[in-house]
């Protein structure tokens, strides 16, 4: 008996896995191919199939977790990327050691459908908006528990405030902490200032104690499973949760936060540049960006996506496309070079270790 | 005949270049030089700061204490195994096995959905009245998940050597009068010592090494020495010091690899 029903399992298995193999399509590739390197979980998987449908082009798609996987990839060359999608400060990075490539705008004419005030914002590290076409965009605000919190949320302090202690959730990652503390303290988020840091890192250790966990894309989950009360996150995903937990509001700090912007970019060692460009370009027409929209629910710079926008809420949400302009102090991270991006670490680190 | 066998070692020779020996000589270039590519023992000296040798210790601390709660707990369970007749044991031994089939990464997932405040475990417990047990993020909830992912890797080799022992050297004590506490004392622990300890260094050097489970239960609150250098890599793009930092985590796992074969001279322990 035993042996058969072992048998039976191994059989189950083996045909899991042919069938899983069985699963990968063959697909012409008459024009070339192109080489992506985004985000995870950064575009409507349906869209790269319209993609090759459309222009014959082969799409081979690879997935990175932060800017700082991705950048080493990109400098050593040995993957050849065709095209990315990097955050503004990292774009900064790129463009210092020379690795992008002038975009030529002739082969992206729907670049017209992004907002000309994202333009205007991406020249903070692309003056002359020659490299790169805004994908993105976003803030960094306060996830909090409608029902777990009983006073207006409206400044970083409530991620001190020991009546929420082991309910916060704080981002794991160096710049996005600091953000917090700095701004916080009133301090610009791209501080070379070693005392305004070290207070900074003071702060973030005194909080320590408070936080439930420091956590990165969890921060999604746990907010909707009401495993935490407040948390720090990507507009983007607020939106999700809301869809998930209609007990969860999204607020902006009064004392400011970031804007943040991820664009296109080519690499200079791209073999396929115009396919790229031709992958840019599909990228930014508005129903391809609106299938995008939906499905990762990060703000679209693409006016004429948001005008396609059915659902009224969304397309004026407050959270998806915010007037920054009643906001004061709304900064945008830059590249701080080596040796700022070390004395980050250095402290992060003394934070992370810290009781 | 010679040549043909070398022939089929060929295979696990082009492997262990490329996915063992490369690497390796990659860790050790970059860990000596500093990113202007220049000779330096800085990489390796950083163990010292309080950061580094802080995580290093709290790394050694749990997977300690981890090795011996998979002892405790897989010592009794191998003799069990041993003294089934072998149809029945095949079928625990299966049992254990089984759940390494499943992704380490989802296995350590389902804790943390297990353990969370409102997890599965809180909502029984809460179901009854009883108190809510509230491990999660804490050095608890990652020696957990230790012991829960290695235990495996105690019990086979304990099991293994136990199950080899010559039945007539127990039976011979028992005959010349030593009760039950003698015989283990003297017989089969000692002979069992072998897989003892290459369990011991199964357990010992995943659990100091690991990130993963530190991350997941730990709720990131808690450095270990792995996450140190799994961040100098992914967050802080520095693979000198990250490599440094592995060099000096390599001599403390071929430490206790040096005790382990040591103790077990003729390879006993072998796993299966």
């Amino acid at each position: 008996m035993k042996k058969t029903k072992l048998i039976a399992m191994i059989a189950l298995m083996a045909a899991l896995a042919v069938s899983a193999t069985g699963c990968g399509k063959e697909k012409g590739a008459e024009n070339g191919e192109v080489i992506v390197y985004n985000w995870g979980e950064y575009l409507d998987p349906a869209t790269l199939d319209m993609f090759e449908e459309e222009t014959g082009i082969k799409v081979i798609y690879d997935e990175y977790e932060t800017n700082e996987i991705m950048y080493p990839k990109v400098e050593s060359g040995t993957s050849n990327y065709d095209v990315l999608c990097p955050s503004d400060y990292m774009i900064e990075k790129l463009l210092e050691n020379d690795l992008l490539a002038e975009i030529n705008f002739d082969n992206v004419p729907n670049k017209g459908n992004i907002g000309d005030q994202y333009y205007e914002q991406a020249k903070a590290f692309d003056p002359e908006n020659k490299y790169t076409v805004p994908y993105c965009f976003g803030t960094v605000g306060i996830l909090y528990n409608k029902t777990m919190v009983d006073e207006p949320i409206d400044s970083w302090d409530v991620l001190w405030d020991e009546k929420y202690a082991g309910n916060i959730l704080m981002q794991d990652s160096v710049r996005d902490a600091f953000m917090v503390s700095l701004k916080r303290l009133g301090y610009s988020m791209n501080s070379l200032d070693t005392a305004q840091l070290e207070e900074a890192r003071d702060e973030l250790i005194k909080q320590k104690p408070l936080t439930q966990a420091y956590v990165v894309d969890q921060v999604r989950d746990k907010m909707i499973g009401d495993e935490a009360a407040i948390g720090v996150i990507y507009s983007g995903e607020a939106i999700y949760t809301q869809r998930e937990n209609e007990n969860l509001e999204y607020v902006i700090p009064k004392e400011g936060s970031n804007v943040w912007i991820d664009c296109w970019v080519i690499p200079k060692a791209s073999k396929n540049k115009e396919n790229a460009e031709a992958f840019i370009n599909f990228m930014c027409r508005p129903d391809i960006a609106l299938m995008n929209f939906d499905y990762i629910t990060y703000s679209t710079p693409n006016d004429a996506a948001r005008e396609l926008i059915e659902d009224e809420a969304i397309r004026n949400s407050e959270i998806a496309f915010p007037d920054l302009s009643q906001y004061e102090n709304m900064e945008t991270f830059k590249y701080l070079g080596s040796e700022g991006d070390e004395i980050y670490n250095e402290y992060w680190k003394q934070v992370k270790s810290a009781d | 005949m010679k040549s043909k066998r070398s022939l089929l070692a060929g295979p696990y020779l082009f492997w262990s270049v490329a996915f063992i020996i490369i690497p390796l000589v990659m860790v050790f270039y970059y860990g000596f030089i500093d990113e202007n590519g220049a000779f330096t023992l800085e990489n390796i000296a950083a163990i010292a700061s309080p950061e580094h040798s802080k995580a290093l210790w709290v790394s050694i601390r749990l997977s300690f204490v981890s090795t011996i709660i998979c002892f405790v707990l897989a010592y009794p369970l191998a003799m069990i195994l041993a003294n089934m007749s072998v149809n029945q044991n095949q079928f625990i031994v299966l049992v254990f096995i089984l759940p390494m089939w499943m992704n380490f990464l989802l296995r350590t997932l389902a804790w943390q959905t297990l353990l969370e405040k409102n997890g599965v475990i809180n909502m029984i417990l809460n179901f009854f009245s009883l108190p809510s047990l509230n491990i999660i993020n804490t050095e608890a909830a990652i020696i957990l998940g230790m012991v829960y992912n290695f235990l495996p890797f105690m019990v086979l080799p304990i099991y293994n050597s136990l199950a080899r022992m010559d039945r007539d050297v127990i039976n011979a004590a028992h005959d010349l009068g030593a009760n039950w506490i003698q015989t283990f004392c003297r017989i089969i622990f000692p002979l069992s010592i072998p897989g003892v300890v290459s369990g011991v260094t199964m357990v010992f050097v995943p659990a100091l090494t690991t990130f993963v489970i530190s991350a997941i239960l730990g709720g990131s609150k808690i450095l270990l020495i792995g996450n140190v250098i799994e961040q100098e890599f992914t967050q802080a793009s520095n693979w000198n010091l990250g490599s440094g930092l592995s060099i000096v985590l390599m001599i403390f796992i071929i430490l206790s690899m040096i005790i382990s074969a040591i103790l077990d001279k003729d390879g006993e322990g072998a796993l299966l």
